[in-house]
């Protein structure tokens, strides 16, 4: 069992609830790759996905997890959820806990959502990204995939590159590296990087190509080219130029050194379509991972209270 | 709770008889290990499913395939029990059609079988599944039985029966353990 009964924010674990999910993710990443990729292990448990904002892998991943380990899974987008009337969030936990659901995994715009959420309701609450704040199942999935790449997590320089500012990725991320004793530096033009760097805990660093031949992992956050028009930097193509993953700056890295990213990928911005497909990119192995991860942290939340066992 | 050796039922000797004798009746009753396979559920069944399948070898000349269970994710009690410690299950051969002995250390409830065969058949349809366990205790709260036992040994409901291996515990033994400060 983990010491918390919630994934909200990823200080909620501790280091030994961290290692707990993972290793107990290396279990299920055999199930993954079974004929039948099915357990009865959370038969008859209940989980709500309420995803308030557009989400296509996390959402998928979650709800493969709980398929995967037999709970029953419902979904609840922003356009079916009743907040679009103007439901508050006490009243859409109300209405969850009256259908006596055992988990619910919830993402949303606003950061602080998943803690309401908790506040109101009896059942365990896991973070799918909430705003500009966290989004630990997602830290805790880039955990498992550099242990598996690297065959250690202790020790590792982990470079975050991108829009820090803005990242709950990174907000996840820098505290997770740093409870397992990995070193993040996290990489970015001064006007996307956070007011207190300091704050995050991690060192920041305003040129990638000063320190590119110090990681072991180069994690490339995504440019939201959505709000690339209010961008602080002059044009995606600077961006790109300054602090894109590309052949030429891979050639730099470590030999054994690789490339993370959170997907979506904006090929030719963050990262080049030959690193996003040479064999040092990890970015499908990030998302099988996905799946293993989340059913660990299911399974970990979702363990028993009381004693009993067979024999 | 705090436990206390209450009495040794089977010393190293009397393991390794055990095995041996456990290796010949599989033989016998699978006319040889050509269509065998072992799987041992974890942790000291597994260790048990290493030492027959030596064994094994030793009688007949034949390695047989061994692979490790952990039923963990298939127990009916998830809900109610903390998260045991899980391992990862290694099966690295095809169960389908094989003659599968399924190997544990103690035999209770049947609870922990019976999730055992709902874990291997989610990797095949063996020909046969057979259970093989070093010691039987009684007290079923399923239907199930061993077809091979290294000794039977009753007890009460209120003790333990913990099977110890060199290899996890530094020395063979089987034992009766009962409640410190218990009558």
């Amino acid at each position: 069992m983990l010491s918390s009964r919630h994934i909200i924010d990823i200080r909620d674990l501790t280091t030994d609830d961290i290692m707990s999910i993972l290793d107990t993710a290396e279990s299920f990443k055999e199930v993954n790759e079974r004929r039948i990729k099915k357990l009865p292990t959370l038969r008859g448990r209940t989980v709500i996905n309420l995803f308030l904002e557009p989400s296509t892998r996390t959402r998928t991943s979650f709800e493969i997890a709980a398929k995967r380990l037999s709970a029953d899974g419902v979904n609840f987008s922003a356009s079916t959820s009743a907040t679009v009337k103007g439901e508050s969030l006490a009243d859409t936990a109300a209405t969850l806990s009256a259908m006596a659901c055992d988990l619910v995994v919830v993402r949303h715009k606003y950061a602080g959502a998943p803690r309401i959420l908790a506040k109101h309701m009896d059942a365990h609450i896991i973070n799918g990204g909430d705003g500009m704040h966290e989004h630990p199942s997602q830290a805790l999935l880039d955990l498992f995939t550099m242990r598996e790449r690297a065959g250690r997590l202790e020790g590792l320089t982990v470079g975050i590159v991108g829009d820090i500012a803005h990242s709950r990725v990174a907000g996840s991320l820098v505290p997770a590296l740093r409870a397992v004793g990995a070193t993040p530096i996290i990489i970015a033009p001064p006007t996307l990087m956070p007011a207190r760097p300091d704050v995050l805990g991690a060192e920041a660093v305003t040129s990638l190509d000063e320190v590119i031949g110090d990681l072991d992992v180069a994690y490339m956050l995504r440019i939201q080219m959505e709000r690339a028009e209010g961008m602080p930097f002059p044009s995606v193509r600077e961006y790109s130029r300054l602090f894109g993953m590309n052949e030429t700056r891979l050639a730099k890295m470590r030999s054994s050194a690789f490339i993370m990213h959170p997907g979506p990928m904006n090929r030719g911005v963050e990262i080049s379509a030959a690193v996003a497909d040479s064999d040092r990119s990890v970015v499908l192995n990030q998302v099988n991972s996905g799946v293993a991860v989340r059913m660990a942290a299911m399974y970990l939340l979702l363990g028993g209270e009381g004693g009993g066992g067979a024999a | 709770m705090q436990y206390r050796t209450k009495a040794t039922v089977m010393d190293g000797e009397a393991i390794s008889r055990a095995l041996m004798r456990i290796a010949h009746e599989i033989l016998e009753a699978n006319k040889g290990a050509g269509n065998l396979a072992l799987v041992g559920i974890v942790t000291r069944g597994a260790t048990l499913a290493e030492m027959l399948a030596a064994r094994i070898h030793e009688i007949e000349g034949v390695t047989v395939p061994v692979g490790t269970l952990d039923i963990s994710f298939y127990r009916d009690d998830v809900a109610i029990r903390p998260n045991p410690e899980v391992h990862t299950t290694n099966i690295p051969f095809d169960v389908e059609g094989r003659d599968v002995v399924l190997v544990d250390d103690v035999l209770y409830t049947g609870r922990t079988i019976r999730a055992a065969l709902d874990a291997i058949m989610d990797y095949g349809r063996p020909c046969s599944v057979q259970l093989a366990v070093l010691v039987d205790r009684g007290h079923r709260e399923l239907p199930v039985r061993a077809d091979y036992v290294g000794k039977n040994v009753p007890s009460s409901r209120k003790e333990r029966v913990r099977v110890l291996l060199e290899g996890h515990d530094g020395v063979d033994a089987a034992e009766i353990l009962e409640v410190e400060g218990g009558e």
